[in-house]
């Protein structure tokens, strides 16, 4: 508790959360009479002016399509997408711009390695190395490709804290393991991963890397040349971004070993009907129109995120879950779901003689928005003995009196069910 | 938080505590398992019909919130001496409780199941409250065409 202590109180002076929620007009709101407390965070995250006028400004001034017009405004539209490819390189610290590829989100981005990396690079009776923890969007994209290939799908699982039982992960490594995806932050315990680690261990076996980072790039700086990940996957939407944009990070000599993901205009260099090529990185895995102004949005979220500073972001987020621990942990008849070391943003939870969704319901009328369910992550729910739990997730702009706002609903909610 | 009061009254909260005909029934001649994939909610609906087609007995198991614990509940109490058209026709009467059509001179009929209008007014908690009688309506229906089959 000490430690928590201490980490409360670093840069509580230097990070203005008043100021924050002053950038997010749907903070603004009541909620069945009450003042809005949103921590459904890791489900999507609201958005900032910076983000909301960005949008407007370019379908009211600037908008056309890209790529292919001689025209001035598709000249403007055309710098501005490529500009928000530049942002997101440099706030991954990808080597270069042709390293990222704009897709719909995290889900898309895992479905694109699937099949395309699946299809060039994987066969029959090669495995592919996932945790207990992952999001249904990292398991079933690798179901439908054992489906098609006969690749194979391993499993490594997590102790009762829901860390990873790297052990147990190291001797899933084998000869045939040609991929391991595994999931940077886990979106329904919070758990961090030690993907440094997971990366050299895979490495070390031949295997290829993929991170999802969904649930991590809202909550920390991300450097993957540093990390060596081979490909690194996230969404526009939780990162106070537009939803409908998302981002494939791929190291360049994987990208182009592999082939197009869909068909279509953009991503073609000439085209008859004997034969097409292929245009060139990562214009190869953008076929039709993109999601223009989601990208572009997606850049204003970053600029917003990088002028507050990744590192003040992350200390308030850890010095929230802190508080939030520790108030959740003094109540009677609550238990945390995840308690890893090693945790971001997240406090998963379950209350005697409460059904989950009982609690959401009653939380919503407290104006407080959480998450009740299996957070799709059914096998990891099953791995506790649970349907579900409830939980709470917490961004840059949620203050400590909003968790005792949360943890007031929490008690009204046992009583009311007599607890 | 008045509607908190009128979704979850004592009735409801007494029959997720005290859940009525709880448990597989033994012979039953049809059974139906509806599950809720959005939330997780599963329960099975067992009934048995003597010869003169009438719901001699019921029962339901799985597990859920207190809504849907406590409807499926309900609902068993309401079934017992039905017959299949009769079982039918709750169903109807409360689903057009649930969608909030006037329920007219059938408000009677639904009894103890009026406790339950209170979902209406959150509209993401329905489902809770129509999985046992959607299920219901399953195993109905496999009454029904068992009838069909052996009739012949």
């Amino acid at each position: 508790m000490n430690g928590n202590t201490q980490r409360i109180n670093i840069g509580r002076d230097a990070f203005d959360v008043e100021a924050i929620r002053a950038d997010f007009p749907a903070l603004r709101q009541t909620v069945h009479g009450r003042a809005l407390v949103f921590l459904d965070n890791a489900a999507s995250a609201q958005k900032p002016f910076r983000v909301i006028d960005t949008v407007r400004q370019y379908y009211t001034d600037d908008y056309a399509n890209v790529h292919r017009g001689l025209h001035y405004l598709s000249e403007r539209a055309s710098d501005a997408f490529e500009a928000a490819r530049g942002k997101v390189r440099g706030f991954i610290n990808a080597r270069e711009d042709c390293e990222i590829v704009f897709v719909r989100g995290t889900t898309e981005a895992i479905n694109l390695v699937a099949a395309s990396f699946g299809q060039s690079h994987l066969k029959a009776g090669d495995e592919i190395l996932i945790t207990e923890m992952e999001h249904h969007s990292n398991i079933v994209p690798w179901q439908l490709l054992g489906e098609r290939l006969g690749t194979v799908l391993k499993v490594a699982p997590v102790n009762d804290a829901g860390e990873l039982l790297m052990d147990e992960f190291e001797r899933l490594l084998g000869p045939r393991t040609r991929l391991v995806a595994v999931t940077h932050v886990s979106n329904a315990l919070g758990t961090i991963n030690p993907i440094e680690r997971i990366i050299a261990l895979a490495h070390a076996h031949g295997a290829r890397v993929l991170i999802d980072g969904a649930q991590s790039v809202p909550h920390t700086a991300v450097d993957v040349q540093a990390l060596d990940c081979d490909f690194y996957a996230f969404s526009g939407h939780k990162l106070y971004g537009p939803t409908g944009i998302g981002v494939l990070y791929g190291k360049r000599e994987l990208l182009e070993a592999m082939p197009p993901y869909q068909g279509g205009g953009e991503m073609i260099r000439e085209v008859s009907f004997t034969r097409t090529t292929y245009a060139e990185l990562p214009h190869k895995f953008e076929a039709g129109t993109p999601h223009i102004v989601g990208a572009i949005g997606l850049g204003a979220a970053i600029d917003y995120l990088q002028e507050i500073g990744l590192e003040a972001i992350a200390r308030h987020e850890d010095e929230l879950l802190a508080y939030a621990t520790a108030r959740l942990q003094d109540i009677p008849g609550l238990r945390m779901v995840g308690t890893a070391a090693r945790k971001a943003g997240i406090a998963s939870f379950l209350l005697d003689g409460v059904h989950t969704h009982d609690v959401g319901t009653i939380l919503d009328r407290h104006g407080v928005a959480v998450r009740a369910g299996h957070h799709c992550a059914m096998p990891l729910m099953t791995r506790f003995g649970v349907s579900g739990t409830t939980r709470a997730s917490f961004a840059l702009y949620n203050t400590r009196a909003e968790i005792d706002t949360l943890a007031g609903a929490i008690r009204h909610a046992q009583e009311l069910f007599g607890r | 938080m008045n509607e908190l009061k009128d979704l979850y009254q004592e009735v409801i909260f007494d029959h997720n505590r005290n859940p009525r005909h709880f448990g597989k029934l033994a012979h039953a001649s049809c059974h139906a398992e509806g599950f809720n994939p959005l939330c997780g909610d599963k329960v099975s609906v067992y009934l048995k019909f003597n010869d003169q087609g009438v719901i001699e007995d019921v029962s339901f198991d799985g597990s859920g919130c207190a809504i849907s614990v406590a409807t499926a509940s309900l609902m068993t109490e309401t079934l017992a001496g039905k017959t299949r058209e009769e079982a039918e026709a709750m169903f109807e009467r409360f689903h057009s409780m649930m969608l909030g059509e006037e329920a007219g001179s059938d408000a009677a009929a639904l009894g103890k199941l009026e406790v339950l209008s209170g979902v209406r007014e959150f509209p993401s908690r329905i489902k809770c409250a129509t999985l046992a009688w959607h299920t219901l309506l399953a195993a109905l229906k496999e009454e029904k065409d068992r009838g069909a089959i052996s009739t012949e």
